[in-house]
C-alpha cells in the first residue's frame, strides 16, 4: 500500500493537517502536500479511468507531466474538470471525484472496451461504423461521445474572476530549479532587469531531491542563498505559481499564474494571466524523465522512477511497501537509494544494461539491494494494483525466469529535455546519441525582429543533465542572455556542483527487445488515451508513416499531458517499424500551451456587462430612466423605441413616427460619427474620399456625400459641413465612424502621405440632437438665442450660435422629411441641453424617438441606409444616385471600379419602391423571383427588397428593394416567394413615398 | 483494395493485426501522367477522386511537398454548411454537403460525417435582417435552412447563454443538416481511394517549377526530379501564388494566418455548431470531447502557420460570454493555418492563362466543407477543359470585370 511516512518530508508541514474528500471519502493531508500526494498518503493510488479502454489508471509522475491522475474538483461555481492531481495544492476542504467512469472508479462498465480492445485497435473507427447511412449519426457516434470526454461539464456560471497584467523585462527566466537560479543571478548581477518565473509553489527543482552538493553544501543552501541574493536586487522580480506556456514571437510570453488557486473564496483572482515582452528568454524548464515500454506499464503502482522519489523525499510519502525498480540508466537507482533510506523495502533494480559499472549502482549494492542486470520486466502482475512483476532477459522474446512479488513499480527509460518554449517559435532541435533524447539546437534558435537568438536554453532543459555541467551551462545562458542585450556580466566562478559519476544510458524502446504482438499490445506508450506500441507499429504497417500521420491515426501524445511522457518512445517504436533512424523521422510540433491554461483566465474581465467596452452617449441615462429598449451599434447602445406601459415595440415605434411627422420628434443623434479633417489640402483630399465634389462648398454650407471603397462598392454617406476655409466637418453613420476614420488615415498615411491633412474623431466630443417635425422651429424660438428662420438658416446650411444659454451649431438637414434641425452641443452639456429640449417641447408634443422609427420615416422618404440598402456589392449608381457621382472629377476612390463591365452593366439591380397589392409588409430579406432555374437547378431571381416596413404615415407596407433594370419598369408586378409557401406581389414605384416634392422639410 | 469493415477487423484482431495492408501505397514518380494535382490537401484529393471516378482518367499524379492532408485540411475545425448567400456559392456548398452524406460509404472509410445541426446566432437587429435574407435565398437555392427564435435556439444549444446583457441572442440561422466530418478522415479516405485506382500519391515531393511549351503546360520541376505531365491542376491553398508564379500568372490572393483551439476533453455538452458572429467565435464538441474554437483572422499576411495571440483571447472573450460555462475549461492545445483569402471571399476554380492548367484555390478560411464539391467541379474543369455550372462563375477574370461573389455580405466569417 502506499502511506505516509513517519519522518521527513521537505515540502510538508506536518502541524497543519488539512482535510479533503475524495469520491466522497474523508481523507487527511498536510499543507504543503499536492493532492496527488495526499492521495497516496491515503493509498488511494486509483485515481481515474482511461479514455478509450477505460483501463484503471494511477498516479504515475509528480508534476505537469502526469497523464492519468485528473479529478473532477470543486463544486457549483467552483467546480473544475480535468483538474491536475499532482499540480494541485491541498487545502482544507478541497472536494475531489475521479472521471470519465460509470457508476463507479471501482467497477466500471465502459471496461468492457478493455476485453474488446483486441477490436479496437487504432483508428478502427476509419474502419468500421459505415453502414448503415443512418447509424453513425444517430448509433455509434454517440455511444462514442458518451464514452469519451474526461471530466464532467460545469453547470455553473464561473464564481471566480481573472486579472491580466503585462510585464517587461530584458530576460525572462522560466523555471526556478538550480538552472533557472543561476541564471538569473547572473544576467542580475549585470544589470539585466529580470523576471523569474517558476511553476511550483517552491523554489529550486529537482536538485534538492536528487541530492545534489553545491560549493559543498546540499542545494537546498545554494537555492536558499540564490533567493536571498535574487530578492534583495531592485532590478529582480520572482514569481512561483506562474507557468510560462507560451512563447511568441518577438519575444512575447505568456504565463498563467495562480494566484487563489489553492485560496478559493479569498477574494483575490483564481489566475492572473502575464503578457510578458522580453528581450531573451531563458528556457530553463527541466527534464521530464521517460517511462518504459513492457507490458502491464499501465497498471496503478508503475510510476516514475524520479516521481517515487519526489513522493519519498519531499511529501513524506511512499507510493508502496515493496517498490521494484526498473531502469536503463544510472538515476534510477537514487530512487532505489531514497527508498532504502526510508526504511522501504526494494527487492530489486532491474537493469536493462548488460553491464552495470557507476557509482550510484554501487552505493545500492552496498545498501544490500539486488540489481539484475540484462533484464526485463516481462509483464506486470495485478489489474487494479501492481501486485509483482515477472522478468526476464532484456534481449529475450519474453520468456519470464522469476516473478519478484512487490506494490510498486518505479521506472526509468531516460530523460527528455523540456523542449516547449525553445519549440514554440520555431527553435529546432537535434537528437543527442548518448542521451538518447531531442535538445535544442544551438545552431539554430528561433529567432526575434532583427535575426537574433531570441531563446537560450539552460541546464537540463538544454540536455545537460548532470548537476555540474547543468549549472556550468546556465552560468553560461545568463551571461549569454545579458550580453546579448548590450549588458556586461560580472567576472565569477560558476558553481560547482559534486554528483556522483554516471555511467552511460542505454536507450530501451521495448523492453524486452524481442517482445512478440501479444506483449506490444499490452505495452503502453499514451497512458491516458491509450495508445499501446502495437499502436504505432499498425499505423506504420498502414502507411501513416509520417510522424503527424501516425499521431493523428493513433492519437499517441494528444491527451491532455501532450504526449510529455509517450512522445519520443512513440517515436522510437516508429523508426524502429521504418527501419529509419529517430532524428529521421522527426518530431511533430510542439504548440502551446506547455500545460492546459484556463479559459477564464485568456478572457480575463471581459464579461458581463463589459464585456467589450460600452459606449454611452451623455444622455443615455435619461434613455435608460425613461425605460427605453436599446439596440447595440457598434459599441453603442441606442434605444431602439421608448415604449409606454402596455405598449408593444411595434406601437411604440408607430407613435413615435406619427407624433414626429404631426407634431414633434427628438432624436438622439450623438453617436453620429464626426470627424474633422483639416488643412491646406483637405478639400482635395475629400474629393478624392467621397464621389462627389466637396472642395467647392461653401462655408456655411451642407452636402450630402457618398463614399466608395476602391471596387466602386458604397461604402459610407453622411452630411459634411463646410467650416472654414480649410475645415470640414464630415458627419459618418453611427456605425462607420471609426472605420471610416481609419480609412481617413490609411489614405494619408499610406499613400497620400505628402498631402497637409490632419483628421480628428470627435465623435464622442459632441452630443447632438435631431429636433425633428412641424413644430421643430417654434420649440427652438421659444428656447431663443438665435435666428433659426427659413431665410437666416435655409435648408443645407449650419450656424454656430447659442439656443436657450446652450452654446451650438445647428445644421438644417433632416433624414426624416420634415423640418429638421441637428444641433451640436458640447458633449459635457448633452444632458442638460436634452432636457432642456424635452421639458420646453413638452408643449408642442415633443417626445423621443428611436432608431427604428428613424428607419421607418426614412424608408418612407426614400433615403437610402447604408447597410440595409448596400451590402458591400451595391454601387451609388445602382442606387440611382447618380448625381453624387461626379462626371468631372479626373479620380476618386471607386471612379475606375464602377466602370468595370460588370458594374456598368445594364442588366444590374437597381434601387426602387415597392406596393404591396394587397397592401401587406413583404418579409425582410424576401427575393423577387423570375421564371425557370439556372444551371445548378436554383429558381433564377430579379431582385430582392432592402428595407421593408408597415408606414404608419400611408397605413400600409412599403419598401425599397434592388430590382433588374428597376428604374425601366415603374408600375411593373413582381413576385416574393415566402418562406414556407405563399408569395407577395409587388407594384414597382419611386422610392420616395412620402413628400415627395420635399416641401415639408423645406419650410 | 481490401475493403473495411467489421469482419476485416474480427478477421484482423486474430493475428494481431498483423495483416493490414497499406492504406496507399508510396510510389516513387513515373516519367510522366495524363493529369497532375500539385496539392495533395482535401482540394487536391478530391479532385484526382473525382477524375478517376466520374472521368475514367487514372494515370493521375498527387504530388505533395509535406504529408498528405498536413495543410489546412489537417488543421480546420471541420464546420460544414451550405446555407451560403450568393447563388454560385450555395450551389457548390450544397453539392459538396450533399456528397459528403455518402462520403464514407463512397470511399468505404468513416470519415465520421455528423449532420447534427449548425447554427448562427444573430445577437443585432442587423444581423436579424441578414439571416432571414439567407433563408430566402437558400429557400430559392434548394438550400434546407429555417429561422428559429431564442427558444429554440436554447433549445438545442442548453449551455448558451442567450440574455447576455451586452448582445443577447434574438434567434438564430439554423441549418439542420449541417454538421462537421473528421478531417484527417476526409484526406485518408480520398487518398486511399485514389491509390487503389491506381493513381500515384508521391509525398515529401516539393514543385519547384512549372515547364511549358507555346504557351501550354508540359510538366513540373520537382525536388524528386522533372515529371510530365498533359494536364495539371494546381490546388495547394496558401501556396498558390507561389505556384501561380512558376506557372507565369499572378493571382489575386492574399495569405494570412487563422487560429482554432481545442479544449480539454469533457463528457457530451452540446450537440450542435454554434457561430457567433457579432462577438466573433464559433465552438462544436468533437466526438473526443474537446470544445473545438475558431475565431477571426489576423490583419497581416503571414507563412508561419501561427497567428497573434489576442486574437485567441478574443475569440475566448466572445465564447466565454456566449457558453460561459467554458470559463472553468481548460485551452488545450492551439494552432494556426495560412488561408488563402481572395478579395471577395469565394474560391477560385479556373483555367489560366497557361494552357491545360487549372488552378483550385481561394477556399480561405472555410473550404473544408467545400471538398467533395470543389473536386467534382474540378474534375469536370480538368477532364473537359471548360467549367461545368458549378465552376462557370468561379473564374479566375472575374475580378477584372468586377463579377464578385461577396459572401462577406453575409456574414463577418466564413468557416
Ligand atoms: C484554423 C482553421 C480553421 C478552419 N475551419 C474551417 C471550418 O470549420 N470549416 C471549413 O469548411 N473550413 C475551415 N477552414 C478552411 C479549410 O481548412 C481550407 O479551406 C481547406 O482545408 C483547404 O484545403 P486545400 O486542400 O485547398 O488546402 P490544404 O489542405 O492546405 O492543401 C494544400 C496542399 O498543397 C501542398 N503544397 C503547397 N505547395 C506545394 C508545392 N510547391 N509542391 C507540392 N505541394 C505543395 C501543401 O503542403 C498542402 O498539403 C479552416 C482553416 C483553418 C486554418
Amino acid at each position: 500500500m502506499s502511506t505516509r511516512l513517519a519522518r521527513g518530508g521537505r515540502l510538508i508541514d506536518r502541524g497543519a493537517a488539512q482535510e479533503f474528500t475524495f469520491n466522497g471519502k474523508r481523507m487527511k493531508g498536510f499543507k504543503g502536500d499536492t493532492l496527488a500526494a495526499a492521495l497516496l498518503a491515503n493509498d488511494q493510488m486509483l485515481v481515474g479511468r482511461s479514455f478509450k479502454y477505460h483501463r484503471p489508471r494511477g498516479i504515475v509522475a509528480s508534476g505537469a507531466e502526469e497523464p492519468n491522475a485528473l479529478v473532477n474538483m470543486g463544486e457549483g461555481g467552483r467546480f473544475e474538470p480535468n483538474q491536475r492531481t499532482t499540480t494541485t495544492e491541498l487545502f482544507d476542504g478541497l472536494t475531489a471525484t475521479s472521471q470519465n467512469h460509470w457508476p463507479s472508479l471501482e467497477f466500471d462498465v465502459g471496461v468492457v472496451n478493455n476485453y474488446a480492445a483486441r477490436f479496437l485497435p487504432a483508428g478502427f473507427y476509419y474502419k468500421t461504423f459505415i453502414h448503415p447511412r443512418a447509424a453513425w449519426k444517430h448509433l455509434f457516434e454517440p455511444i462514442v461521445r458518451q464514452s469519451a470526454g474526461l471530466g464532467k461539464v460545469p453547470k455553473d456560471r464561473d464564481a471566480d474572476r481573472y486579472e491580466q497584467a503585462y510585464a517587461f523585462c530584458d530576460v525572462l527566466v522560466a523555471g526556478g530549479g538550480v538552472a533557472g537560479l543561476q541564471a538569473a543571478l547572473v544576467a542580475g548581477r549585470a544589470g539585466a532587469r529580470v523576471i523569474l518565473l517558476e511553476q511550483a509553489p517552491h523554489w529550486g527543482g529537482r536538485a534538492p531531491v536528487d541530492g545534489v552538493e553545491i560549493d559543498g553544501k546540499p542545494a537546498e543552501a545554494f537555492v536558499e542563498a540564490a533567493l536571498a541574493e535574487l530578492s534583495a536586487m531592485e532590478n529582480v522580480t520572482l514569481r512561483t505559481r506562474c507557468m510560462a506556456f507560451g512563447v511568441y514571437d518577438h519575444g512575447y510570453v505568456l504565463a498563467e499564474e495562480r494566484v487563489a488557486d489553492h485560496t478559493p473564496g479569498d477574494g483575490r483572482p483564481k489566475k492572473r494571466l502575464w503578457r510578458i515582452r522580453a528581450g531573451r528568454i531563458v528556457s530553463a524548464t527541466g527534464a521530464i524523465e521517460r517511462p518504459l515500454s513492457f507490458a502491464g506499464n499501465d497498471i496503478p503502482g508503475v510510476m516514475l522512477a524520479s516521481a517515487v522519489r519526489d513522493y519519498v523525499v519531499n511529501w513524506a510519502v511512499s507510493p508502496g511497501d515493496r517498490t521494484v525498480v526498473v531502469t536503463n540508466n544510472d538515476d534510477a537507482y537514487r530512487t532505489a537509494i531514497a527508498l532504502k533510506e526510508a526504511g522501504l523495502d526494494v527487492p530489486a533494480v532491474i537493469d536493462a544494461r548488460p553491464n552495470v559499472t557507476g557509482d550510484l549502482p554501487a552505493k545500492a549494492r552496498a545498501l544490500g539491494i539486488r540489481i539484475e542486470t540484462g533484464s526485463a520486466i516481462v509483464k506486470v502482475k495485478g489489474s487494479k494494483r501492481v501486485t509483482g512483476v515477472a522478468i526476464g532477459l532484456q534481449a529475450g522474446e519474453g520468456a519470464a525466469r522469476e516473478e519478484i512479488a512487490c506494490d510498486a513499480v518505479a521506472m526509468s527509460g531516460g530523460w527528455s529535455p523540456v523542449v516547449h518554449l525553445w519549440s514554440h517559435c520555431g527553435g529546432k532541435l537535434v537528437w543527442d546519441e548518448a542521451a538518447a533524447h531531442f535538445r535544442p539546437d544551438a545552431a539554430r534558435p528561433p529567432i526575434t525582429h532583427d535575426g537574433s537568438a531570441m531563446v537560450i536554453a539552460a541546464g537540463a532543459a538544454n540536455g545537460a543533465l548532470p548537476a555540474g555541467e547543468c549549472l556550468a551551462d546556465a552560468d553560461r545562458a545568463g551571461a549569454e542572455a545579458a550580453q546579448a542585450l548590450g549588458m556586461k556580466p560580472k567576472k565569477a566562478k560558476a558553481p560547482e556542483a559534486a554528483a556522483p559519476a554516471e555511467a552511460r544510458m542505454e536507450p530501451v524502446w521495448i523492453m524486452p527487445q524481442g517482445a512478440g504482438p501479444a506483449l506490444r499490445m499490452k505495452m503502453w506508450l499514451d497512458y491516458q488515451n491509450d495508445v499501446k506500441v502495437s499502436d504505432v507499429q499498425l499505423a506504420a504497417r498502414e502507411g501513416y508513416t509520417s510522424v503527424e500521420h501516425t499521431k493523428r491515426y493513433t492519437t499517441l501524445g494528444m491527451a491532455t499531458d501532450q504526449g510529455k511522457l509517450s512522445n519520443i518512445n512513440g517515436l522510437a517504436v516508429l523508426a524502429d517499424s521504418l527501419n529509419a533512424e529517430i532524428p529521421q523521422v522527426g518530431t511533430t510540433t510542439f504548440r502551446p500551451p506547455y500545460t492546459p491554461v484556463t479559459i477564464g483566465a485568456l478572457a480575463g474581465e471581459s464579461r458581463g456587462d463589459i464585456f467589450q467596452p460600452l459606449r454611452r452617449t451623455p444622455m443615455h441615462a435619461w434613455h435608460e430612466a425613461q425605460g427605453a429598449y436599446f439596440e447595440p451599434v457598434g459599441l453603442w447602445r441606442r434605444p431602439y423605441c421608448y415604449p409606454r406601459a402596455g405598449e408593444t415595440h411595434e406601437q411604440a415605434v408607430h407613435r413615435e413616427v406619427t407624433n414626429t411627422r404631426e407634431r414633434l420628434g427628438l432624436l438622439d443623434a450623438s453617436t453620429l460619427g464626426k470627424i474633422i479633417v483639416k488643412g491646406p489640402d483637405a478639400g482635395r483630399f475629400l474629393d478624392m474620399l467621397y464621389t462627389n465634389v466637396m472642395s467647392s462648398l461653401p462655408v456655411g454650407k451642407c452636402r450630402y456625400g457618398l463614399m466608395c471603397n476602391e471596387q466602386g462598392f458604397l461604402s459610407d454617406d453622411g452630411v459634411v459641413a463646410r467650416i472654414d476655409e480649410d475645415t470640414w466637418l464630415c458627419h459618418t453613420t453611427s456605425g462607420g465612424a471609426d472605420r471610416i476614420h481609419a480609412w481617413m488615415e490609411d489614405w494619408l498615411q499610406c499613400e497620400w502621405w505628402d498631402w497637409k491633412v490632419y483628421t480628428a474623431n470627435v465623435t464622442e466630443q459632441y452630443a447632438q440632437v435631431a429636433v425633428v417635425g412641424p413644430n421643430a422651429r417654434k420649440l427652438l424660438e421659444k428656447l431663443g438665442g438665435m435666428d433659426v428662420s427659413r431665410e437666416a438658416l435655409p435648408f443645407m446650411q449650419w450656424a454656430d450660435g447659442e439656443l436657450g444659454g446652450f452654446r451650438c451649431r445647428v445644421y438644417r438637414i433632416s433624414f426624416s422629411g420634415e423640418l429638421s434641425y441637428e444641433i451640436a452641443v458640447p458633449a459635457s452639456e448633452g444632458m442638460a441641453f436634452w432636457k432642456a429640449l424635452n421639458d420646453a417641447g413638452a408643449e408642442f408634443g415633443a417626445m423621443p424617438y428611436g432608431t427604428e422609427c428613424l428607419h421607418v420615416m426614412r424608408a418612407e422618404k426614400g433615403f437610402i441606409m447604408i447597410g440595409d440598402e448596400t451590402d458591400g456589392t451595391v454601387t451609388p449608381l445602382d442606387l440611382c444616385l447618380d448625381w453624387a457621382v461626379s462626371k468631372k472629377k479626373a479620380d476618386f476612390l471607386g471612379k475606375r471600379g464602377m466602370q468595370r463591365t460588370y458594374l456598368a452593366n445594364p442588366e444590374r439591380w437597381k434601387l426602387v419602391g415597392l406596393e404591396t397589392l394587397d397592401g401587406s409588409v413583404i418579409p425582410d430579406g424576401a427575393y423577387a423571383v423570375a421564371p425557370g432555374v439556372n444551371g445548378n437547378g436554383q429558381r433564377n431571381t430579379e431582385g430582392r427588397v432592402t428595407s421593408t416596413y408597415y408606414s404608419p404615415t400611408l397605413k400600409r407596407g412599403i419598401a425599397m428593394g434592388l430590382v433588374r433594370r428597376g428604374p425601366e419598369r415603374m408600375g411593373e408586378t413582381v413576385e416574393f416567394p415566402k418562406v414556407g409557401g405563399g408569395s407577395v406581389k409587388a407594384r414597382i414605384v419611386s422610392p420616395v413615398f412620402y413628400d415627395k416634392d420635399g416641401e415639408k422639410q423645406n419650410v | 483494395m481490401k475493403r473495411y469493415s467489421v469482419f476485416a477487423i474480427a478477421r484482423e484482431a486474430l493475428r494481431y493485426h498483423q495483416g493490414w495492408e497499406r492504406a496507399w501505397k508510396s510510389p516513387e514518380p513515373k516519367k510522366s501522367y495524363d493529369a497532375i494535382i500539385v496539392g495533395a490537401g482535401g482540394h487536391g484529393l478530391a479532385s484526382a477522386y473525382y477524375l478517376g471516378k466520374n472521368y475514367g482518367i487514372t494515370n493521375v499524379a498527387v504530388i505533395e511537398k509535406g504529408w498528405l492532408g498536413g495543410g489546412n485540411t489537417g488543421r480546420n475545425t471541420t464546420i460544414i454548411r451550405s446555407n451560403y448567400l450568393q447563388d454560385p456559392s450555395a450551389a457548390i456548398y450544397e453539392k459538396a454537403r450533399a456528397l459528403y452524406e455518402t462520403l464514407s460509404q463512397d470511399l468505404n472509410y468513416n470519415v465520421m460525417f455528423s449532420p447534427r445541426g449548425l447554427l448562427m446566432l444573430a445577437q443585432t437587429h442587423h444581423e436579424v435582417r441578414g439571416y432571414l435574407r439567407t433563408v430566402h435565398a437558400n429557400n430559392l437555392q434548394g438550400v434546407s435552412t429555417e429561422w428559429i427564435g431564442p427558444g429554440r435556439v436554447k433549445e438545442l444549444v442548453p449551455i448558451i447563454n442567450i440574455d447576455g446583457p451586452r448582445y443577447p441572442v434574438l434567434g438564430a440561422l439554423y441549418q439542420a443538416r449541417g454538421g462537421t466530418a473528421r478531417h484527417d478522415a476526409v484526406a485518408w479516405g480520398y487518398a486511399r481511394a485514389c491509390s487503389a485506382m491506381g493513381m500515384d500519391i508521391i509525398q515529401q515531393c516539393e514543385v519547384t517549377g512549372v515547364t511549358q511549351s507555346n504557351g501550354v503546360v508540359t510538366g513540373l520541376d520537382t525536388t524528386r526530379g522533372h515529371i510530365g505531365c498533359k494536364k495539371l491542376g494546381i490546388v495547394v491553398a496558401g501556396h498558390s501564388g507561389q505556384l501561380a508564379e512558376m506557372a507565369g500568372f499572378r493571382l489575386p490572393i492574399e495569405a494570412v494566418a487563422l487560429q482554432a483551439l481545442v479544449s480539454e476533453p469533457i463528457k457530451p455538452c452540446m450537440d450542435v455548431v454554434v457561430m457567433a458572429n457579432t462577438v466573433h467565435g464559433y465552438m462544436s464538441q468533437s466526438d473526443k470531447g474537446e470544445m473545438v474554437i475558431g475565431g477571426g483572422t489576423d490583419g497581416f499576411n503571414n507563412y508561419t502557420q501561427r497567428g497573434s495571440f489576442h486574437h485567441i483571447e478574443e475569440t475566448l472573450r466572445a465564447l466565454v460570454e456566449t457558453f460561459p460555462m467554458i470559463s472553468r475549461l481548460k485551452m488545450l492545445r492551439q494552432w494556426g493555418g495560412i488561408v488563402d483569402m481572395t478579395g471577395d471571399r469565394s474560391p477560385i476554380i479556373s483555367k489560366t492563362p497557361l494552357g491545360n492548367c487549372f488552378i483550385n484555390c481561394g477556399w480561405g478560411t472555410g473550404g473544408f466543407k467545400a471538398i467533395p464539391g470543389s473536386g467534382w467541379a474540378m474534375a469536370e474543369l480538368m477532364a473537359k477543359g471548360e467549367p461545368g455550372p458549378l465552376a462557370a462563375e468561379f473564374s479566375m477574370w472575374r475580378f477584372k470585370e468586377g463579377q464578385f461573389i461577396d459572401e462577406s455580405v453575409a456574414a463577418g466569417v466564413a468557416h
